[in-house]
């Protein structure tokens, strides 16, 4: 399939990435570029083949788990941006609707 | 002293001997650091590292904590690359996203280097959150070449890479998810090495692409990367991404020599197109000396090579596409405020990456989303279990393989940045090593057109030792690993 310009714009609102006109112009044609040298993939054969989501030889690696000291909040929230703090918690804009 | 010794080995000793004391070592190392005309430094952590050496220079007092002689790399001024995280210093991953984030803790990496008494004096320039293979997408201006000022220094780990090679620190720290850590040695003529996948704990390094990120070391000799492995190889409960194998004693391997063993010599490795001639001939000297050095030279087929990219262009963005998902605008770094929530993620998001990370996230998402994950991702992870198959098979009649790190020399800045493509397949044969999860090391090799050549050698998983061998006896038998830039050598 063709990766046109509505194509770009639907992935960058999924990855909620504003970007200009002239960002999905130029990346509609460089995606074009690279994923067409990834099609090559298809000529391999794959039959039976399960896939590696990881080379590491480890399944569910387990802990004791124990009580430990998380991270001090004060240099936590210090790292908030500017206006996104308050008090204890992180300001972010109103998400759920008020009951009418 | 004027310049920094030339290797952790001879630092080492002239700091046991009392000749110089750590926080003399530190202080030529920040002047240094911040004479570096090549932008290798995002921030240079000047009293940090006062207070790290003059702890040190107590511990070599017999004031240490628990008394007893200092380790190895107690005293050593080194760089961390800026995607690692470090208490208290600003960490930014080349990212306009993270300008100013300090973090509230470690990487256990760093933590390990701290308890040697390791000695940090600051934070190197890399490719935005280590997307890059030239220094150029770095949101904080590109890194230039101390061997020539046009060109680039490879990536992502170029500030690091420059640091040792234009003599500012004894070691330093990179991250290695595609080559970013062997390229830039390469390109810079020192030694780089990338671990096992699961080798080294990755708690507190900022996450790219999980299933091939490994952090690993930048030096001037193969004996200093033996010791900065042996510092941070070992297990950590924080990271479930791990072996659990004990730290190797890799430096017991270094004088064993090649004598009787088989390396393998991938023909697929020296057919790539675009490979540079100067490179090819420096590398296939390489081999005749490790042939004259008594190892037996097998010629070995990797024929998925040539589908190496394409796995790692399906793989890498879209692991890094949900990495960065986290970086929306609200606990820390850059936000921009919009209408409402969504709005505010879109417009951080937009300004705060920059072009390739955006490119990255476009193609990650891409491929992830409905309807091409099982044609894209899922596709790509069933290769990948072919290409490890086939280096297994490999590797049941070779000790180690030897390649060429990277097909050129360093480019010329500016010259691949319109090119995506152009630039991927700088790594062509650098990611394979990743998909596989395998351990790999460049070594200077010569230089070509006055710019410096890398020899690859990769091992089978856990046997950095056989690597290490290979390596030390290529360096003992040659003076490559000598060659230097000239503004640093004069």
């Amino acid at each position: 399939m063709a990766i046109d310009r509505s194509v770009v714009e639907k992935v960058a609102a999924l990855a909620r990435i504003a970007l200009t006109p002239e960002e999905v112009e130029r990346f509609t044609g460089q995606l074009q570029v690279v994923m067409g040298a990834v099609e090559r993939l298809k000529d391999v054969d794959t039959k039976d083949v399960s896939p590696s989501a990881s080379v590491l030889p480890v399944r569910n690696v387990m802990r004791e788990d124990k009580v430990r000291p998380g991270l001090a909040a004060g240099e936590v929230f210090a790292n908030a941006p500017k206006g996104g703090r308050d008090g204890e918690f992180f300001r972010v804009q109103q998400v759920l609707e008020e009951r009418p | 002293m004027r310049s920094l010794p030339r290797s952790i080995r001879e630092a080492a000793a002239v700091l046991r001997r009392r000749e110089t004391s750590a926080l003399e070592l530190a202080e030529l190392a920040i002047a240094r650091a911040r004479a570096d005309e090549h932008n290798a430094w995002l921030h240079i952590a000047e009293d940090h590292a006062r207070a790290q050496a003059r702890a040190v220079d107590e511990w070599f007092a017999g004031r240490g904590p628990g008394g007893g002689s200092p380790p190895a790399l107690a005293g050593i001024p080194w760089a961390c690359k800026d995607i690692i995280g470090t208490k208290g210093v600003v960490t930014t991953a080349g990212s306009r996203i993270l300008e100013g984030y300090v973090p509230p803790y470690s990487a256990t990496v760093v933590e390990r280097l701290d308890a040697t008494g390791a000695v940090m004096i600051g934070k190197t320039n890399l490719d935005e959150f280590a997307m890059g293979s030239s220094n150029e997408n770095s949101a904080f201006g590109a890194v230039k070449n101390p061997w020539r000022a046009d060109r680039v220094p490879g990536g992502s780990s170029g500030g690091s890479a420059v640091a040792v090679a234009a003599g500012e620190a004894l070691f330093a720290l990179g991250t290695d998810t595609g080559g970013s850590i062997r390229q830039p040695a390469a390109l810079c003529g020192v030694v780089g090495m990338k671990p096992t996948y699961g080798r080294v704990p990755r708690w507190g390094v900022v996450a790219f692409a999980s299933s091939l990120d490994q952090v690993g070391p930048f030096t001037n000799t193969v004996e200093d990367a033996a010791i900065v492995c042996e510092t941070i190889f070992g297990k950590d409960e924080r990271d479930a991404t791990m072996v659990d194998l004990p730290g190797d004693q890799l430096r017991r391997e270094l004088d064993k020599g090649v004598k009787g063993l088989r390396l393998g010599v991938p023909k697929e490795y020296f057919s790539v197109k675009g490979m540079e001639p100067g490179v090819e001939k420096a590398v296939r000297d390489a081999l005749g000396v490790l042939e004259r050095e008594g190892a037996t030279l097998v010629e070995v087929s990797l024929s998925l090579t040539d589908h190496g990219l394409a796995v790692y262009y399906i793989i890498q963005p879209a692991e890094a596409s949900a990495n960065l998902a986290r970086y929306d605008g609200v606990r820390y770094g850059l936000r921009v405020d919009g209408p409402d929530l969504v709005e505010t993620y879109r417009r951080t998001r937009g300004k705060g990456f920059g072009p390739e990370v955006k490119r990255r996230m476009i193609l990650g998402t891409y491929a992830l989303s409905a309807g091409y994950y099982d044609a894209y991702y899922v596709k790509a992870q069933k290769v990948r279990t072919l290409i490890k198959a086939e280096y297994d098979r490999v590797f049941e009649t070779v000790d180690a393989l030897v390649t060429p790190t990277s097909p050129t020399v360093a480019f010329a800045l500016g010259a691949k940045v319109n090119d995506p493509l152009a630039m991927y397949l700088n790594d062509v044969f650098t990611l394979p090593v990743n998909i596989a999860g395998l351990p790999g090391i460049s070594v200077p090799c010569g230089l070509s057109e006055g710019l410096p050549v890398g020899l690859q050698v990769i091992a089978n998983s856990y046997q950095e030792s056989s690597m290490f061998r290979v390596a030390a006896a290529y360096e003992r038998a040659t003076p490559h690993h000598l060659a230097r830039p000239e503004q640093v050598a004069a």
